[in-house]
């Protein structure tokens, strides 16, 4: 598959080369390209400097011949707008996106936003850890 | 009306005393803790702490007896997320947000943003009207229908001058709709009106064919 990634962090980083390993094309944006350090040396992929918000930019990150678009920067707001402009302007076929918030992540699932709750998630394996 | 502006930067102050002063029911949302206290000590207690976006605040906020939601931070995405969680939770007929990047108005048309207000647009705008050599003006935009309204001036150096309209080869779906002529005397043109020196064109068009319409209109 081709995989386009906006956010470099410590889980963007993750995601992007693990799925390099696995064999799929994988594109991955920062605005600041000394994320990209957390890359591994082996990392098989693009990596671009560029704001997700920005068409241009996604354009040239290749997202419209792109099968997935993952957003996982820090910003909830961010990758709500950035799934939503590859969704319905580039026509990608699947998007999802971190949403911190789960009052927001409830809302964008019925519009049709696909997302994780990275705070109901660790919440939830916290509780399953401490209760057994 | 009851109107809640989210973003308390000047944009949202200045908007919150104009509306207030319209006789409006005004309430800020303003996440910095600084900006919140200027506010309040400014304006009253018409200032709620806390992030727009956020479906909490909104409940706080009382935004489901909101008639609008104007989003005017500084961050598009703040912005789109505000209005369509006020749009999608809270059923608010109207929202409206600014944006920064111009690109961004499609897209939030496409995503239930009712209005837009582009700064950039707007003062692109301004300057195609005061540098008077550009002879094609963008006057309105008809978001909804596809067409915008545009006013084109015709120079002494129009190779179009002493022809009559259906001479033009106008593209279709442009519609030549008035011409202000010499004396600032407006009228209809028909279709043996011949272009003059100094015409100015009020024209509806398709955003994508203005191009030819400038070029039908002024010669190449």
């Amino acid at each position: 598959m081709k995989i386009v990634i906006m956010g470099c962090g410590r889980v963007g980083a993750r995601l992007a080369s693990s799925l390099d390993i696995d064999g799929h094309q994988v594109t991955i944006l920062d605005t600041d390209s000394y994320s990209f350090r957390r890359l591994p040396a082996a990392f098989g992929g693009s990596a671009l400097v560029g704001n997700g918000l920005d068409g241009e930019v996604l354009k040239g990150a290749g997202v419209e011949e792109s099968d997935v678009f993952v957003a996982l920067t820090q910003g909830d707001n961010r990758n709500i707008m950035a799934c939503q402009i590859a969704r319905q302007i580039f026509n990608v076929p699947r998007v999802v996106c971190r949403i911190y918030d789960p009052l927001r992540q409830e809302l964008y699932g019925t519009l049709g936003v696909e997302s994780i709750s990275s705070t109901i998630v660790m919440a939830d394996l916290f509780k399953e850890k401490l209760e057994g | 009306m009851y109107i809640i502006v989210v973003g308390g930067g000047r944009v949202g102050y200045y908007l919150t005393r104009a509306l207030l002063a319209e006789g409006h029911e005004v309430l800020i949302i303003e996440k910095e803790a600084r900006v919140f206290q200027g506010i309040t000590d400014e304006l009253g207690s018409v200032c709620l702490r806390g992030d727009g976006c956020e479906v909490a605040t909104l409940i706080d906020a009382g935004t489901d007896r909101a008639d609008m939601l104007i989003a005017v931070t500084g961050d598009d995405d703040d912005n789109l997320v505000a209005c369509q969680v006020a749009k999608h939770r809270f059923k608010v007929p109207r929202t409206i947000a600014r944006i920064s990047n111009p690109q961004n108005e499609v897209l939030f048309k496409k995503l239930g943003v009712d209005v837009t207000v582009s700064a950039t647009n707007i003062i692109l705008e301004n300057i195609e009207t005061e540098v008077s050599t550009h002879p094609l003006t963008h006057l309105l935009m008809l978001g909804d229908r596809g067409l915008e309204i545009v006013d084109v001036k015709i120079s002494p150096e129009s190779t179009t001058i002493g022809k009559s309209v259906e001479t033009l080869s106008l593209p279709s779906g442009s519609v030549l709709s008035l011409i202000i002529r010499r004396d600032n005397k407006p009228f209809v043109p028909g279709t043996n009106t011949v272009i003059q020196a100094g015409d100015q064109i009020i024209a509806v068009t398709p955003p994508e064919s203005e191009e030819s319409l400038r070029i039908a209109l002024r010669g190449s």
